[in-house]
């Protein structure tokens, strides 16, 4: 009666995200991960005193933020990736559903109807391109102090400490949601998710 | 919503996400003095109730912040401190801990305003006056520059001669009415009240008597050298002393 019943749906897989797109994962993490740790060791009394090194690690701290949006730059050369970013953009019906029931912490999965990205994933990633953004903007100019008013330093710098804080929390968030789904995590390092759990978390892709 | 390729289509709010988060971001740069100014008194406040000290993580938190350019400083206590006075002087020194804490002592309240934007308001430091100890040196009529290096193997500073002679430039043996820790620079470092706090130099270990300033750390890397606070670096601060 049921094609999926007897299709074992969990032995199959499923083609996620090219070797295109992990690399651009890969590197903007590392990337970022070099941004927040060098932050925290300019920006934490215990871990500056334990590494001290300030001029050092301010470089190494400036060069990986400039360096952040490269590797999404250059994943725009990729035909798959470009259709990843055009499938964040866009939000249906579908995405609604999914927001309003994140709000109400509605987990049953027919609450959650999802594409290849769900609503929160989609805000996720425009949110954090956003910000990356932003941090960049105030980061460079406290960095060339001299290309802009000198007012505008102190105000940077307090744009770029808040939001630094804000981003810390959030990417806790993506990396802890991470740790909680293999499965995910899976897609993003060898590119394949099994059909079982396409099917169970993103039941409209592939439609 | 199962009908064709439901992802495809549908509202760009990714890009209105994006340009939204950059459009806060702009307006956080404008308004932020206001901002800043709020959230200061607000985390000022806060930080005193604060049995945690969380508060002091947070920006504008309140409180010093821990700057150190070297990977490692030693710790030093009054067995093996040393200060040297030497340069164009008739007698150089030597003075160890106890002879420093045997000069008279003056002690003084100020704000503390650093460059990159934190101030501490109203912070006691005391020590002996730098000017007694050139005038215990014998300045020589050629000298016009005072130039201090610290025990950290790396940081320097410099003072003209006026300037180091002024009567709100201690070294200091004390802070907040305790003996100078280590994270604050101890067991002595200098304090230049009227100035940016990169020119008190912490750990420090030779002042040096030279006919010209010669830039410190900070100032081969762009800060000003005449660091007067609300008059240099490009800031409007409220003078400290």
């Amino acid at each position: 009666m049921s094609l999926r019943a007897d299709a074992p749906a969990a032995a199959t897989t499923v083609r996620r995200f090219s070797r295109a797109e992990r690399w651009v994962h890969r590197t903007t993490a590392a990337l970022m991960g070099v941004c927040v740790l060098t932050a925290a060791c300019l920006y934490i009394p215990e871990l500056a005193e334990l590494v001290g090194r300030r001029a050092l690690v301010v470089t190494v701290h400036e060069w990986a933020g400039l360096a952040l949006p490269v590797p999404v730059l250059a994943g725009l050369a990729s035909r798959a990736f470009r259709g990843d970013l055009r499938l964040l953009n866009r939000f249906g019906p579908h995405d609604r559903v999914w927001l309003r029931a994140a709000l109400r912490r509605d987990k049953r999965r027919a609450a959650r109807p999802a594409g290849k990205f769900n609503a929160g994933q989609k805000i996720y990633a425009a949110w954090i391109a956003g910000a990356t953004l932003v941090m960049l903007g105030t980061g460079l100019i406290m960095w060339f102090t001299h290309l802009t008013p000198l007012v505008w330093r102190t105000s940077a710098t307090f744009v770029h400490d808040w939001l630094a804080l804000t981003i810390g929390i959030v990417l806790a968030g993506h990396i802890g949601m991470a740790l909680a789904d293999p499965e995910a995590r899976r897609g993003m390092r060898t590119g394949s998710v099994s059909g079982e759990w396409a099917e169970r978390e993103h039941p409209l892709w592939r439609r | 919503m199962n009908t064709g390729q439901p992802e495809q289509e549908g509202r760009p709010i990714g890009r209105r996400v994006l340009l939204g988060t950059l459009g806060l971001g702009a307006l956080g740069v404008v308004a932020a003095p206001t901002l800043q100014r709020g959230l200061e008194s607000f985390l000022g406040s806060a930080a005193d109730k604060d049995p945690t000290g969380l508060t002091g993580l947070l920006p504008n938190g309140g409180g010093f912040r821990y700057y150190s350019v070297a990977s490692s400083v030693p710790h030093k206590n009054a067995t093996t401190y040393r200060l040297t006075v030497d340069g164009l002087v008739d007698r150089p020194r030597t003075y160890m801990l106890a002879d420093l804490r045997a000069l008279p002592q003056t002690r003084m309240v100020r704000d503390v305003q650093c460059v990159t934007g934190w101030r501490v308001p109203d912070t006691p430091f005391e020590g002996v006056r730098l000017s007694r100890l050139l005038d215990a040196a014998g300045v020589r009529p050629s000298a016009g520059a005072v130039r201090f290096t610290c025990f950290d193997g790396t940081y320097s500073e410099s003072l003209t001669l006026d300037q180091a002679r002024r009567a709100d430039v201690l070294v200091a043996l004390r802070m907040q009415d305790e003996d100078l820790s280590h994270a604050h620079g101890g067991p002595v470092r200098l304090y230049v009240a009227p100035m940016y706090f990169y020119k008190s130099a912490k750990w420090l270990s030779g002042i040096t008597v030279t006919e010209d300033v010669r830039p410190g750390y900070w100032e081969e890397r762009g800060y000003d050298i005449d660091a007067w606070v609300g008059r240099s670096n490009g800031r409007d601060d409220e003078p400290t002393s």
